[in-house]
């Protein structure tokens, strides 16, 4: 596969139909029509994007999901939009054939592909907890950062330590920017994130690039800038003071709104509601378990007790006591208090007004 | 002259293990197992909510996303005594088996498959040809011409530009291959469609869990609440989601997961080495009834000792002389080094004293890996797909029995030749069959059900902690689609006071024991031919046949031992 203009005409696409695309991704971006001939330039000489994904302490469902993609599916973003030169999970070779891989593509990209890592690093005794072909995480990953022109920490693992950094974090697991200090690098948080929004931040990259635009917490903000709150199938309730007092209660069963029973959507700043699930199926509040703000830093420790709810409505926007919102609700559905404006988060013990903090994470 | 070989990372699996062989002559002599990665996610769940802990420890493994949680509800429910509604059980059983289904696919193909097929050999085959091996084979109607010849052109295209991606430096043109390029490119196409069909059957967990991976669950029941007359809600529509993804899911297993593995064995079936150990367990699963009543089970608990089909002896997960885990070459401190502990006694540090990285070698004299080493009764086991067929066999389950004696005819083998690497693969393909026949089986019931007028998914009866007992302990169980997987929980005033995990790959990588003896891993690596120096397809094939999972394997800590 020489390009992506290549890839088009076998797929069937005429050169005319190109260019259109071409057209229409230069009116999408804003750009002028001058800026038409450089993107179909770009496309139709560009190599496949290499990337190197590295395991580390993890789960593997942030693999799991990224396989899970449908726009682009999978197999053609593998085969036709990126060259994944070395994925443990996914390749052929093993051993030092695998690592041999690696190696090439890291010698012969030096500078130009994108180094994609799944998990947390470990500084505990000296980083045995992880070890790769005889080598630390740590020392792996430095190794393969060093020549990456972008590194994305996919996963709440790689962006906050996730699971095994909770307290008290047994063996001393670190997010990988502690680790990789010289590069920026785009955290892609959540446990595990969306297919979409990794295959999304890469094609961005491939397609326009550029790293596509960030947070204040180096996230993309296409998908990490609103609540899922913001975007919930239950939110109406929510502003009707219309709330599930108890699983599987005649609330619950009208699908009211899951606060009471520890829904975290309004601290949580993710895609879900908006995107969904596996091909836009669903997500946890619409499939009836109250949202773990699963992509914010520290959740396992900020998020829990998860059946409790956040001690206050975030910015008391309400104004009053959600559980005496609940009583008259009950009492007179529908007449519930109407709620107005944006509700900025506010966890028990935390007041940063973006829901997370960068550093609490790098204990 | 005997060589030592590494291989690390073995890819294709979950997590990271390290396999070191030794090589004399053309065949393994001695194998070493070590997983290198720890994460104490035990030690991170004590003072923590019983009712929460499902989240955490679903964190164990991203590719079993479902099992943990439900050995992790089901020790909370066990320690309470807290009993749960029908349709509860119902829609764990279809979670349970549509993650059976997909992850089994997902190993065929994606994790297993290059094992058999060159992908190599598949740019020689004869498009036309293919065709009418795949149409010989099934009915499966993406098998013409045009279609394969466009699959050749799809991997053709990735190996000409030099960027050969994920089939970089693999050992194709390895003697071991057995396929026609006909075959190989057949297979090709089908581990592409897998890779496309997987996402759709995983939208049975989103309907019901919100998202795969990691679905959500209740301790009590199930979060998703059922009510036909409101859209917010699992009604007709999500219902008929699930179905359709039933039916696909069946077509593609009978269409095309079952007519590759027969074909695909037909070409490996005198490569019957990998057999090792033969001592078989299964904690038991997919109760159709409730967790409690064990012969209402679609996987039978039971124990096989050295391939003797004609003794199942039962297994007590509560009785403290049964299941053991040793730490004699394992990476933890124990009070008495060499005495095996029952989980609920579990009392683990981990305490690294191996080379310091970077490291060339282990030595397996000493301690040599983060699994620990789980023994039933003294006895290394075996578990997983070909454990479970051979203890509903040994049990005599009919349709297991009958999947099985047809299987065997018609690859012209006697039974013995299931104690194989082959046998493993071939046991986890009937499964994926029985799974998904099932599924719709569950589907049916669940429906039943509701149509009868019950459609409650929680009992709010011990929800609420203060109607516990001061303390409790529990153990939840259930079969993984890689094999027995169970928690072990202690509650102290309402928190979790210890916390362990025996699953498969702990089971099946373990190292050595106090008595030298070897894991499952270790000893099916044992005998098994190496054609090509440096090239060790035939060691990654058997250790690929038992699905590892890594993360699930390496231990746990758990706090100060409080006797039982």
């Amino acid at each position: 596969m020489e390009s992506y203009y290549h890839w088009a005409v076998q797929k069937g696409i005429t050169r005319r139909d190109f260019l259109k695309f071409c057209t229409m991704m230069a009116g999408m971006l804003g750009l002028e029509a001058t800026a038409i001939p450089r993107i179909a330039n770009a496309l139709e000489t560009k190599p496949r994007l290499p990337v190197i994904y590295l395991n580390l302490q993890e789960c593997t469902c942030c693999c799991e999901s990224l396989i899970r993609s449908s726009h682009p599916l999978f197999s053609d973003f593998i085969l036709n939009m990126i060259s994944l030169d070395y994925m443990e999970t996914l390749q052929a070779a093993a051993g030092e054939q695998a690592e041999a891989a690696r190696k090439k593509v890291m010698n012969e990209h030096y500078g130009n592909y994108v180094l994609v890592v799944e998990g947390s690093a470990t500084l505990g005794e000296g980083g045995i907890y992880c070890t790769i072909g005889g080598v630390t995480a740590n020392e792996l990953l430095q190794e393969c950062a060093a020549g990456a022109a972008a590194v994305i920490a996919y996963g709440s693992c790689a962006t906050n330590a996730c699971i095994q950094g909770a307290h008290p974090n047994p063996t001393q697991a670190v997010p990988i920017r502690r680790i990789v200090k010289d590069k920026p690098v785009i955290d892609v948080p959540g446990c595990p994130p969306i297919a979409e929004v990794i295959t999304g931040t890469i094609v961005h990259y491939i397609t326009f690039g550029t790293i596509p635009e960030l947070t204040s917490l180096g996230r993309p903000k296409a998908f990490y800038s609103k609540r899922v709150h913001d975007g919930c199938t239950r939110r109406a309730f929510f502003d009707a003071g219309q709330f599930v007092e108890q699983f599987d209660d005649e609330g619950a069963k009208k699908g009211w709104c899951l606060y009471k029973v520890g829904c975290k959507g309004p601290v949580a700043y993710n895609a879900c509601a908006v995107t969904e699930w596996n091909d836009g199926v669903s997500f946890p509040v619409k499939s009836g378990h109250p949202c773990m703000a699963c992509s914010e830093n520290n959740w396992y420790d900020s998020s829990t007790p998860f059946y409790t709810h956040l001690a206050e409505i975030p910015n008391d926007v309400i104004g009053k006591n959600p559980d005496q919102i609940g009583l008259a609700a009950l009492g007179i559905a529908g007449a519930g208090v109407i709620v107005h404006g944006a509700v900025t988060s506010a966890v028990r013990g935390r007041s940063n007004k973006d829901g997370s903090d960068s550093e609490k994470d790098t204990r | 002259m005997a060589t030592r070989i590494v291989v690390d990372p073995i890819t294709r699996i979950e997590g990271h293990l390290r396999i070191e062989a030794v090589v004399d002559g053309n065949r393994i002599t001695d194998a070493v197992s070590s997983g290198t990665v720890f994460r104490g996610i035990e030690k991170i769940v004590e003072n923590r909510d019983p009712r929460d802990v499902w989240s955490f420890v679903q964190r164990i493994c991203g590719v079993c996303t479902h099992i943990h949680a439900i050995a992790s509800i089901r020790a909370v429910e066990d320690a309470l005594n807290y009993p749960i509604p029908k349709n509860a059980n119902y829609i764990r059983n279809i979670m349970t088996l549509t993650q059976f289904t997909q992850d089994h696919v997902i190993h065929f193909y994606h994790l297993h498959g290059f094992d058999w097929i060159d992908v190599l050999s598949a740019l020689k085959a004869d498009p036309k040809a293919t065709s009418q091996l795949a149409m010989s084979l099934s009915a499966w109607p993406n098998a013409s011409e045009g279609y394969f010849r466009d699959t050749q052109n799809k991997v053709k295209n990735v190996v000409n530009s030099g960027q050969l991606g994920i089939f970089a430096n693999a050992y194709w043109g390895h003697p071991a291959y057995r396929l026609p390029p006909e075959a190989n490119l057949m297979a090709v196409a089908h581990y592409l469609e897998a890779l496309n069909w997987q996402k759709e059957i995983a939208k049975i967990h989103t309907v019901f869990g919100g998202k795969n991976p990691h679905p959500n669950y209740l301790v009590g029941g199930h979060s998703s609440t059922i009510n036909l007359d409101d859209v917010h809600v699992i009604n007709m529509e999500r219902l008929n989601l699930v179905k359709t993804k039933i039916a696909e899911a069946q077509t593609f297993v009978d269409q095309v997961l079952i007519p590759d593995v027969f074909a695909i064995a037909g070409f490996y079936k005198h490569d019957l080495w990998g057999g090792g150990i033969g001592n078989y367990l299964s904690y038991g699963g997919v109760p159709t009834t409730d967790i409690h009543e064990a012969n209402s089970y679609l996987f039978p608990a039971g124990i096989i000792l050295n391939r003797n089909l004609n003794k199942v002896y039962d297994l007590d997960l509560k009785d403290p002389n049964q299941i053991q885990e040793f730490v004699s070459h394992a990476w933890y401190k124990y009070p008495d080094a060499d005495t095996g502990l029952h989980p609920w006694q579990g009392h683990t540090d981990p305490a690294y004293d191996g080379p310091k990285p970077p490291y060339t070698n282990l030595d397996e004299t000493k301690k040599y890996s983060w699994i620990k080493s789980p023994r039933w009764q003294g006895h290394a086991m075996e578990v997983g797909p070909l454990a479970r067929l051979l203890i509903a066999y040994a049990r005599g389950n009919k349709e297991i029995k009958e999947l099985t004696d047809n299987a065997l005819k018609r690859l012209d083998l006697p039974l013995n030749a299931l104690y194989s690497t082959l046998g493993r693969t071939l046991a986890r393909a009937l499964e994926t069959k029985y799974c998904v026949d099932h599924l719709a089986g569950f589907y049916a019931d669940l429906i039943a059900n509701i149509k009868a007028g019950d459609t409650q998914t929680f009992n709010p009866e011990k929800w609420d902690p203060s109607r516990w007992p001061d303390e409790a302990h529990g153990v939840g169980w259930a079969e993984a689609p890689r094999g027995a997987l169970a928690h072990w929980i202690k509650i102290r005033n309402g928190k979790v006071e210890s916390y362990q995990a025996v699953v498969p790959t702990t089971w099946n990588a373990s190292p050595r024991d106090a008595s030298g003896q070897k894991g499952p891993y270790e000893a099916s690596l044992l005998d098994t031919p190496m054609a090509v120096s440096g090239q060790p397809l035939e060691l990654l094939r058997t250790i690929h046949s038992f699905d590892p999972c890594i993360a699930c394997a390496t231990h746990l800590i758990t706090p100060g031992g409080h006797d039982l």
